[in-house]
């Protein structure tokens, strides 16, 4: 099999600019943005709100054009054959995307009717789904009464009725509670497997990412910054990362300073009263640490020494804390 | 990679989807009024309420020298002008459907589907024509209990109806393509009431517009609102006139046409706001 055929969704170069309010530039959302997923896999975009994973996926799922650029989903050229790219893939958008006024079954057999199934096809598909996603005894209530867990459920049950080959997954946790997260990332999991389908999630959970992605990309300022597995990116990053936590913010600036010139430290970041350093070897760097702030009389509430996590990954390479970007 | 096994049986091309599409989409309109009993129940009583209101109230105009409700009583005169009032103030709200389903993600997964945008306007065009046929015989039902004749007979009730249906999809077009171009609620609405309002008072619907000043009547011969209500009391009168009728339904028919078309070509403004 050719090396083309195993990349179920390909984008090249995208640009793509909104016009603003009057009289301020316009927003550029995507900045040259490529990615290749590889099909059968768990791809995620990971990135704060407003980094371009939303207006990425829109592009691919022939909701809206790029400025310039390429998007293919399964080979089809998405800009010149939209109608056919409609038949394969599946879009689970960040709002909630069920009807509320119609039951999870009526939900589903109205999206598989529209998408060209056969009433019994869609019925029986419709079944398969809800007792996949947990939701049989909820099955002919209306989606209006489904808690945010439920609701989420059988917004992606929506979008795999008529077993698309990718499926667009845009934030499909946030505002859950762990519970029903956690219940989620296990369906999420599962989905590449069962359903033979390619998941291109967006996210900006860092740990959602870790989870369930094979490969996940940095989005920052709408271009990738960084791609590779979970694991390879961690461990492009050598080292530990220290991490400091004042007792207060006043000598935060002087503390920064002292680290920065501590040796076998680097890649200093301050957040208020929180700083971080990567170092070779955390053990042996948290003495130093700690004996240079006590001889500038810094108070220090706590340290503590971790391995590298997608966090450092994205702090290096987006150049600030992803919690400070989000 | 693995097989992959479709789960479409027969994917719809041509026609054959677009009028699938249609009805998948206007069913769940209609099962969506159906599960709120009192919206459906309002949507019928206020036709009525609107009959009877504005029968009593205005009852001695007809008295006015010169006012031409034919030879029958106001309410004869009015009913056709409260069908295709209801009919425009009912179809005005069209869009916020459209709002409702951007606001949450249904409109996006609908554009990213194999539906037409053409099925996603009929569809809601079709709903807005079952509920203007079905509120138009309400009324026709009140006005003959309470006293109202129509010579007009079978043909005129037909054209009365078909009249309204037409109206109502001219303004449900309207606010369709409203909801995808403003994509706000409140600026729907606010717009819709402002287009809606003036179109029934420069009609002939609750008085006769010769009596009116010059510029009314002049006005009114190019509101569609006019031709739908001059068509239909034309049709139920004893003596139609029907070369008044013919040239208004035929206004109607490819205003209707023209305004749903246009309606369709708003859902790419909308997709440029994506």
């Amino acid at each position: 099999m050719s090396e083309s055929s195993s990349i179920a969704v390909s984008a090249v170069d995208l640009v793509k600019t909104y016009r603003a309010a009057r009289g301020t530039p316009p927003i550029r959302a995507l900045n040259g943005l490529s990615v290749a997923v590889a099909a059968g896999s768990v791809f995620a975009l990971l990135g704060p709100n407003g980094a371009g994973k939303s207006t990425t996926a829109k592009i691919l799922s022939s909701l809206s054009r790029p400025d310039s650029g390429r998007a293919s989903v399964v080979g089809i050229d998405v800009l010149r054959d939209p109608d056919a790219v409609r038949r394969v893939i599946g879009l689970v958008s960040q709002k909630a995307s069920s009807d509320p006024m119609a039951t999870a079954r009526e939900n589903l057999v109205l999206a598989g009717r529209i998408q060209g199934m056969s009433r019994a096809s869609a019925r029986a598909r419709a079944q398969e789904l809800l007792s996949r996603f947990a939701l049989d005894d909820a099955a002919d209530r209306l989606a209006k009464t489904y808690s945010g867990g439920m609701a989420r459920k059988l917004d992606v049950a929506i979008g795999l009725v008529h077993r698309p080959r990718v499926l667009f997954l845009d934030e499909p946790t946030t505002g859950l509670d762990p519970e029903a997260r956690a219940e989620m990332w296990a369906e999420i999991g599962r989905l590449a497997a069962d359903e033979q389908v390619t998941v291109l999630l967006l996210t900006h959970y860092l740990e959602e990412a870790e989870r369930l992605a094979d490969r996940l990309a940095i989005v920052d300022h709408g271009r990738i910054v960084v791609e590779g597995t979970p694991e390879e990116l961690k461990s492009e990053m050598h080292g530990d990362t220290v991490h400091v936590e004042l007792a207060s913010a006043d000598g935060a600036l002087k503390a920064q300073g002292l680290l920065a010139r501590l040796m076998g430290l680097h890649d200093i970041a301050s957040d208020g009263t929180r700083l971080r350093a990567r170092a070779e070897s955390g053990a042996r760097a948290v003495p130093a640490v700690l004996a240079a702030l006590e001889d500038a009389g810094i108070a220090v509430a706590s340290v503590t020494v971790a391995r590298p996590s997608l966090d450092d990954v994205y702090l290096r390479y987006a150049g600030r804390s992803f919690e400070a970007a989000a | 990679m693995s097989t992959h096994v479709s789960a479409v049986d027969q994917p719809m091309r041509g026609r054959g989807g677009l009028v699938g599409h249609s009805v998948y989409l206007a069913t769940r309109s209609l099962r969506t009024l159906w599960r709120q009993p009192a919206f459906a129940a309002a949507t019928l009583i206020q036709p009525i309420i609107w009959l009877l209101l504005f029968g009593e109230l205005f009852r001695s105009v007809v008295e006015i020298p010169g006012f031409s409700s034919g030879s029958g009583s106001y309410l004869e005169f009015i009913t056709p002008g409260v069908i295709v009032m209801t009919a425009l103030f009912s179809s005005g709200w069209a869009g916020t459907v459209y709002i409702e389903d951007m606001n949450r993600g249904v409109m996006d997964r609908l554009l990213a589907s194999p539906v037409r945008r053409g099925a996603m306007m009929i569809g809601t065009l079709a709903y807005q024509g079952l509920t203007t046929i079905l509120q138009t015989l309400v009324v026709f039902g009140i006005a003959l209990l309470a006293g109202a004749r129509f010579p007009g007979g079978p043909i005129g009730i037909g054209i009365t109806v078909l009249s309204a249906v037409l109206i109502s999809v001219i303004i449900a077009s309207l606010s369709n393509a409203l909801a995808l171009l403003v994509r706000q609620q409140e600026a729907l609405i606010g717009i819709s009431q402002f287009i809606v309002l003036p179109l029934q008072f420069l009609s002939s619907a609750i008085m006769d517009t010769s009596l009116s000043p010059g510029w009314v009547a002049q006005v009114a011969r190019y509101n569609p609102v006019d031709w739908a209500v001059v068509a239909s009391r034309q049709s139920l009168s004893a003596s139609t006139d029907w070369s008044a009728v013919w040239p208004r339904l035929g206004a109607l028919l490819a205003l209707a046409a023209v305004m749903a078309w246009l309606a369709t070509r708003a859902f790419s403004s909308y997709q440029r706001s994506l």
